[in-house]
């Protein structure tokens, strides 16, 4: 039952990313963009996450949970260069 | 039964807030306000619908790990967030005079 529910929430997820990506492609300064990112990323989290209850494989959660750490990483990264000027 | 229908109303309420924070970041004029929409409720949606999975999965080993997630994301959403509106305030960036909104 709970099925066609996740496919929903997956499927309207994605279309709720697409819609955030057109402020990553059109946004005014460069911490625009970033933010964009950084809820792609966690969208795309929630994704994984529903995609591995829908399909019961309980090893893709700890693909959601790489991805999250990468989101991060890529988030203090670019803020960290509009900073310093370099990654040091 | 009863399990599946609390776990579908959380998810549901989930899709909701990131609606409301996709919305936010389109619509906003500024930087700041559209870092506030899309960080709260990204963070309160990816959280719901979480919660959601978990009571639906129950008390399992896939429980502990949904949980990690949940904790992660309530950890290092705010912070990403907080780093990026301090170095966005440092640069004081420029915003494009050819974007109307």
């Amino acid at each position: 039952m709970i099925g066609p529910v996740l496919v929903f929430a997956a499927v309207f997820l994605m279309a709720t990313s697409f819609v955030v990506l057109w402020r990553a492609f059109r946004g005014p300064t460069v911490a625009d963009r970033v933010v964009a990112i950084m809820a792609v990323a966690t969208k795309t989290t929630v994704i994984i996450v529903l995609i591995a209850v829908y399909s019961d494989q309980k090893s893709y959660v700890n693909v959601a949970l790489v991805y999250a750490m990468i989101g991060f990483v890529a988030t203090i990264g670019a803020a960290k260069y509009l900073i310093k000027g370099k990654l040091d | 039964m009863i399990t599946e229908i609390i776990a579908s109303i959380f998810i549901v309420s989930g899709l909701f807030f990131m609606f409301v924070g996709a919305v936010g970041l389109i619509r906003l004029p500024d930087l700041f306000t559209r870092m506030h929409a899309t960080t709260k409720c990204d963070t309160l949606g990816a959280g719901l619908v979480l919660i959601g999975l978990m009571v639906y999965a129950g008390f399992t080993f896939l429980t502990l790990n949904l949980l990690m997630i949940l904790g992660f994301i309530w950890l290092t959403n705010p912070t990403g967030a907080h780093y990026i509106a301090e170095s966005a305030y440092i640069v004081d960036l420029k915003t494009d005079p050819r974007d109307k909104r």
